[in-house]
This record gives structure tokens, C-alpha cells and sequence, in this order.
């Protein structure tokens, strides 16, 4: 069994790493590069804690092939906030109390910041709709749908 | 279990012939089926970096959809939402948004699912699809390609290049609708897509409906033409269609539905598609 040569940009820095065929990308994050903010939660693409960006779209790291990832540009939860500083939205999700064991929230973070990044104004139905790949076992939906709608209108309003 | 991702048709079809070598697309049933060791591949062969297998296209013959093209760039596409919304309609429906940003209209005939949304869809609207392979490519319309749950007649080394849709005439409309148990994401109990054209006088003329989930694969509802063509849909002619749906239908029954609850809905979803396509034909 042959390793495959990858290399590939995530979160602005180059990473160059040998590869199994059978390592999602996901696997490769965690074990291989230590970025251990994407979460393993079903490895089977139905509850969304491991969402990245892959290309600039939302995708679960469980369902990529580490070897995928080769020229790729993934952007991972480590890469949201600047050095010690939050995103605004990381932030809001603190103010609102919109996590409780906070497991799904590095995936919920990615993927409503995707939403955020392609309708400046989604409605609530929008929202959730979007989220609806984001289980939270906690099921603290209400907060998370509230710090989203509300950074939006912030975003909006500044 | 090796890696290659060729970069042309007949190299993907060389690395597909080998023993134990499955074709990758989106991946979002396959490394599900790698996981759960429903499948142990020698060789995963990347089909993506192939020409034209994710592009989507438009030109005087109608549209072209590469099969590995992601389903959330295909909705993305304005022109193609126009001309085929029901098409469009239907492969959103297929998993969350962090499925939609990899899984493929490819994956989604070649998994061979009863209850694949993007299916009945396809074959409502007289699509077809270029298999390539080692002796070239082959056209075959899409009802064609699955033969029983999880079973296709693609050969050793064939797998699909892209899809074609024809080019709409005017007062042409076609829809899509699935039931499913929760509101989101979840397997279709019923699928029915139904493309319809009218002339001036808003009368049908033409017809084509099919169904998902209903029996082992898709299926064509027959003697549509002698209910709807010349006319305008009415009571009667509704009727004969919830009808004709309801005998079509060959069910399991599982924990989503009873064989009573899938054979009743069919008939609803083939009345609701037909409006609301007919409602698209005459205002397109």
C-alpha cells in the first residue's frame, strides 16, 4: 500500500504530509497536522462538527479523502479567529450563551459563517435550513439561530 | 487501497477496470460505504480531474451537467434554475448543505437508490447520460442506467461523463416533490418529478411523470398521453392520473412507511407535481 504525496494550503499556511488512502481529511487534520478544532462526531457526514471549507465551500471533513485535499485550500475553525482575537462571531456566540458542551460548535462557526458569507441578510428560516447539517446534542438551536441573525444585523448595521 | 486521479477519460477508465477499483466522485456515499466496510476497494480512482466531467454548459442542444459537478453549483446555475426547476428542486433536496457542497447527480444515479431524489427528476425531463469508457463514450437515456437497488449496467472500466438536458421549448414547466417523515434531510418515502409542455391554449402536449421510492427502481408512468394530451388537466383527468400512480406502485414497507401510506402518497405527489409543472408551462 502505497502513501500519497499531499500538499495543500489550509488556513493561509502550506501543509505538505504523506497520506493513506483511507485517512479522511478529517483524520489528517487531527492526528496527522494537530488541528484538533474540527470535531469527529459521526464520521458519517450527518452531523456536520467536522465542517471545513474546501474551495470556499462548506463540506464535512469526514466525507473528503485526505488525498482529495491535494492543491486544495481548506479553511478550518483554527483559522476563523486573528491570532488572540475572536471573530465577531465567536464572540457573539459567548455573549448569547450559544453553546453548551460545545462540541458542534466549531462546525456550527464554519458553516454560519459560510452562510454569512454568501446572504448578508438571511432570514430565520434561511438560517436554520442551513444549519439543519449541524447537530447539536445539546439541542441549544434557538441560541445558535439568534447569534447568527444578530451578527448579521450587526454586520449590516455597521 | 491506492489512489490515482486521472486526468483523462480513457486513463480513468483503464484504472477503473482493474479488480476492486470504484470510482470516486463527491464521496458522500462511498467513504460512507468504506467506513462501514460495506465495500473494501483495491484502488479509489478520483474521476473529477476528467475533462468536462465537472462543467455545466449550455448551448443550442440543450444543457449539459457534468456528473461530478457538486449539487451546490449546479443550484447556483440561474439559467439552468429557469429552464429546469424541477430538476433543480430535486437534487437540492439531497442532504445538508455540507452534502450539497460535494455530492454529485453521477453518485447520486450510480448509487442506484429507489429513492434517489435527483433520479425522477432526470427522467421527467427526457435527460440522458454519456457513459465513457474503454471503447468511448455511449448515450443512454437515464431510466436505462439503474436495474435494481444498488445495480447499474455500467461495465467494467464505464463510468458517467455528464448529463444532458434538452433545451425547455416555450410553455414548458416541470416539478418535483419528495415526502419524507421530518422536514429535512432525510430518504425520500415518495418521489415524484413531472415535466409537462402546453401549446398557446394552455392544452398539454406533452407529458412525462415519474416515480421514486415506489418500487426496486424508478418508474415511468405509461398511458399518460391518452388522459392529458389536447386538454387541459381537470377533475376527471386528475383522478385517472392519482389513479394510474397509485397501480404503478410496487413498495417495501419499512420503518418510513407502510405500502398503503407509499401507494397513497404517490397518487397525491403525481396530482401536486402535475400542477404545479402545469402552473410553470403555462407561464413560462
Amino acid at each position: 500500500m502505497s502513501k500519497t504525496h499531499v500538499s495543500t494550503q489550509i488556513n493561509g499556511d502550506s501543509y505538505e504530509f504523506l497520506c493513506n488512502t483511507q485517512q479522511t481529511l478529517l483524520d489528517i487534520l487531527r492526528h496527522e497536522l494537530d488541528l484538533t478544532g474540527s470535531k469527529e462526531g459521526c464520521s458519517t457526514g450527518d452531523c456536520g462538527a467536522c465542517s471545513v471549507m474546501m474551495e470556499d465551500r462548506l463540506v464535512c471533513a469526514c466525507l473528503v479523502l485526505g488525498v482529495e485535499a491535494n492543491g486544495k485550500e481548506i479553511e478550518t475553525i483554527e483559522g476563523l479567529s486573528s491570532g488572540s482575537s475572536l471573530d465577531p462571531l465567536q464572540q457573539k456566540f459567548i455573549d448569547l450563551a450559544a453553546l453548551q458542551c460545545g462540541i458542534c460548535t466549531p462546525g456550527v462557526l464554519v458553516a454560519a459563517k459560510a452562510l454569512l458569507a454568501k446572504n448578508k441578510n438571511p432570514s430565520e428560516e434561511e438560517v436554520r435550513f442551513w444549519l439543519a447539517g449541524n447537530l447539536c446534542r445539546c439541542t441549544g438551536y434557538d441560541k445558535i439561530v439568534r447569534a447568527v441573525l444578530e451578527i448579521a444585523a450587526e454586520a449590516r448595521n455597521t | 487501497m491506492d489512489y490515482v486521479a486521472p486526468k483523462t477519460a480513457m486513463e480513468a477508465s483503464e484504472a477503473l477496470v482493474q479488480d476492486g477499483a470504484f470510482a470516486l466522485a463527491g464521496g458522500t456515499d462511498l467513504l460512507v460505504k468504506l467506513k462501514t466496510k460495506f465495500i473494501s476497494p483495491n484502488i479509489v480512482v478520483d474521476i473529477k480531474q476528467v475533462p468536462k466531467i465537472t462543467s455545466i454548459e449550455e448551448s443550442m442542444d440543450g444543457w449539459w451537467i457534468g456528473a461530478a459537478t457538486p449539487c451546490a453549483e449546479i443550484v447556483e446555475h440561474e439559467s439552468l434554475c429557469q429552464d429546469w426547476p424541477g430538476v433543480v428542486e430535486a437534487l437540492s433536496l439531497i442532504g445538508s448543505t455540507q452534502i450539497q457542497g460535494r455530492a454529485t447527480l453521477g453518485g447520486n444515479l450510480c448509487n442506484a437508490s429507489p429513492a434517489a431524489d435527483s433520479v425522477p427528476a432526470l427522467i421527467a425531463a427526457n435527460g440522458t447520460c454519456v457513459i465513457s469508457g474503454q471503447t468511448g463514450e455511449r448515450e443512454e437515456p437515464i431510466e436505462n442506467i439503474v436495474i435494481s437497488p444498488g445495480a447499474t449496467v455500467l461495465a467494467k472500466g464505464e463510468f458517467i461523463l455528464g448529463f444532458k438536458l434538452p433545451k425547455p421549448p416555450s410553455g414548458s414547466g416541470d416539478a418535483y416533490l419528495r415526502l419524507i417523515p421530518r422536514s429535512e434531510m432525510d430518504i425520500a418515502v415518495v418521489g415524484v418529478g413531472t415535466s409537462v409542455s402546453v401549446d398557446k391554449n394552455k392544452k398539454i402536449t406533452s407529458i412525462r411523470i415519474s416515480l421514486g421510492a415506489i418500487a426496486p427502481t424508478q418508474v415511468i408512468l405509461d398511458g399518460l398521453e391518452d388522459i392529458f394530451i389536447g386538454k387541459e388537466p381537470d377533475e376527471d383527468s386528475i383522478n385517472k392520473l392519482v389513479s394510474l400512480a397509485e397501480s404503478a406502485c410496487r413498495p417495501i414497507k419499512d420503518k418510513r412507511g407502510t405500502i398503503e401510506y407509499r401507494t397513497k402518497i404517490a397518487g397525491v405527489l403525481a396530482k401536486r407535481t402535475l400542477n404545479i409543472a402545469y402552473e410553470r408551462a403555462t407561464n413560462h
